[in-house]
């Protein structure tokens, strides 16, 4: 990996090597946290710099780190990170952190994060394996503000809060469609995303494990 | 190298100094933060009281609310005598300070509800309950008593504005649930929320609340249509949730007995 550029470990991760859309991970709170696009910004802005700053200090001490207990010590250094990230949300976006309640907790579980500390910051330099975190925090973000825009645009019939199909609830012409503002409609979302990324970049598309050929052997009667 | 970072003694070493070094980060941060993190919470919940009650600009600011919130006096109630009890008496100095969520859970400090008598599905009720009253010139002009009950997936919390003859309804607010989004969830909604304005709790029983979440709207020559709200569309179960938690709080197990009390001015 040592011939990589920062550009490439910077934006690979948005479209070409998306951690949702190619590598399947982080779905949960893809579902979870996307029914609006304030909610969906400040999860991502957590998660870009949970993986930054995780991927730096694992870089950091990637040295030092003895080989049976790695795992170990990148979920510590996550964890921490995450509580704190957690700590100045309730200080600092006490509205926003009620709304994602759990949520931010569970980034710990988060397969990207940790994927990337051990896949990407064990073994490349700390200021590589920073942009690494941030080029997979927006990754994840493209694809989450993507399903949001949705979710929130035909859920609710608004961007940001801000009301622009004015719904029948409140006295408009607009029937909200129900089933966006649950958790499976961010599913069918994401399949029409990787659908439509597969369709513009063939190379993502994985080969088949199996192949259809011809019936050959004749039947007994 | 590999060798020497994989013996026991430097596996030991890295893990007690990571330890110390991550648990030194943590605690910086929860203590700094912990004093504007407080802020948030009580600002949080003088928000939703004075959301309830109807006095809240929209748009405003922190130290808007806070002096707008000033003009209510914070007090403790029995809810089995319906007095007002010293906050001694729940060993706090400060009402504010109280957490009537927090007692429900202390044997000491609440009791049980029989199942036949749990409308509200909440277990326990705490045996002290903190209510906020506004008053203008010695005349009561409003009370707000904070419910709680279970809907469909969650325990609603939330509270009621009544105005200064303790029988009609000023407003009523969530700011706790996780009840279906678009559905249960539209508890929140503004024009929901504003039927409620004017409704009257009891009809000739001061202990009976006869609030009926009905469904298919209340029209203008409904019976008893000062006790009737439309229920949320789609959301059957936490209408009824709200129905049963109204009825408990403003009923004689909750907050009827002081509301009496209240009332002919014996407290």
């Amino acid at each position: 990996m040592a011939g990589v550029s920062a550009k490439e470990v910077l934006f690979e991760p948005i479209f070409s090597n998306n951690p949702i859309a190619l590598q399947i991970l982080g779905i949960c709170s893809a579902l979870a946290v996307t029914t609006s696009m304030n909610v969906t910004i400040v999860m991502c802005l957590a998660v870009i710099a949970v993986t930054a700053f995780s991927n730096l200090a694992v870089s950091l001490v990637r040295t030092q780190i003895p080989g049976s207990i790695r795992i170990i010590v990148q979920m510590t250094i996550i964890a921490s990170l995450v509580i704190v990230v957690d700590q100045v949300l309730k200080a600092y976006a006490y509205e926003i952190s009620k709304q994602l309640s759990v949520f931010v907790g569970l980034i710990i579980t988060n397969c990207i994060v940790m994927g990337r500390a051990e896949g990407f910051a064990m073994n490349n330099t700390p200021g590589m394996s920073f942009l690494d975190g941030v080029g997979n925090g927006l990754g994840y973000s493209v694809m989450l503000l993507f399903v949001a825009f949705f979710r929130e645009l035909f859920g609710a019939g608004s961007l940001f809060g801000v009301t622009l199909l004015p719904s029948v609830n409140e006295g408009g012409w607009y029937v909200t469609n129900g089933l966006l503002l649950l958790p499976p409609s961010a599913f069918f979302i994401i399949g029409l995303a990787i659908w439509g990324l597969r369709t513009w970049k063939p190379e993502q598309v994985e080969e088949k494990d199996y192949k259809l050929s011809a019936h050959k052997v004749k039947e007994a009667f | 190298m590999a060798k020497a970072k994989d013996t026991v003694s430097r596996t030991v070493m890295v893990a007690l100094v990571l330890s110390i070094v991550f648990s030194v980060v943590v605690s910086t941060a929860a203590v700094t933060l912990r004093p504007a993190q407080i802020k948030n919470q009580n600002l949080d919940i003088k928000t939703n009281i004075l959301s309830a009650s109807g006095m809240l600009e929209p748009g405003a600011s922190a130290d808007e609310i806070e002096s707008t919130f000033e003009r209510f006096d914070v007090r403790l109630v029995d809810l089995d005598s319906g007095e007002f009890v010293e906050p001694s008496a729940v060993g706090v100095k400060d009402p504010m300070k109280y957490d009537m969520y927090k007692a429900a859970s202390d044997p000491a400090m609440s009791t049980d509800i029989p199942p036949s008598e749990d409308k509200a599905g909440i277990k326990r009720r705490p045996n002290v309950a903190k209510v906020y009253t506004l008053s203008e010139n010695g005349e009561l002009k409003r009370v707000v008593l904070p419910i709680h009950g279970y809907g469909l997936w969650s325990t609603l919390y939330g509270f009621m504005a009544l105005e200064g003859d303790l029988n009609t309804i000023e407003g009523l607010g969530f700011y706790s649930h996780a009840e279906t989004p678009g559905l249960g969830g539209e508890v929140d909604n503004p024009s929901w929320k504003q039927q409620w304005e004017g409704k009257e709790l009891y009809a000739d029983d001061p202990t009976e609340p006869q609030i009926r979440l009905v469904k298919g709207g209340v029209n203008a020559d409904a019976k008893n249509k000062e006790h009737k709200v439309d229920a949320l569309s789609g959301a059957t179960l936490t209408s009824r949730g709200v129905q049963q938690l109204v009825n408990y709080w403003m009923g004689d197990r909750g907050f009827a007995p002081f509301l009496k009390k209240l009332r002919e001015g014996e407290v």
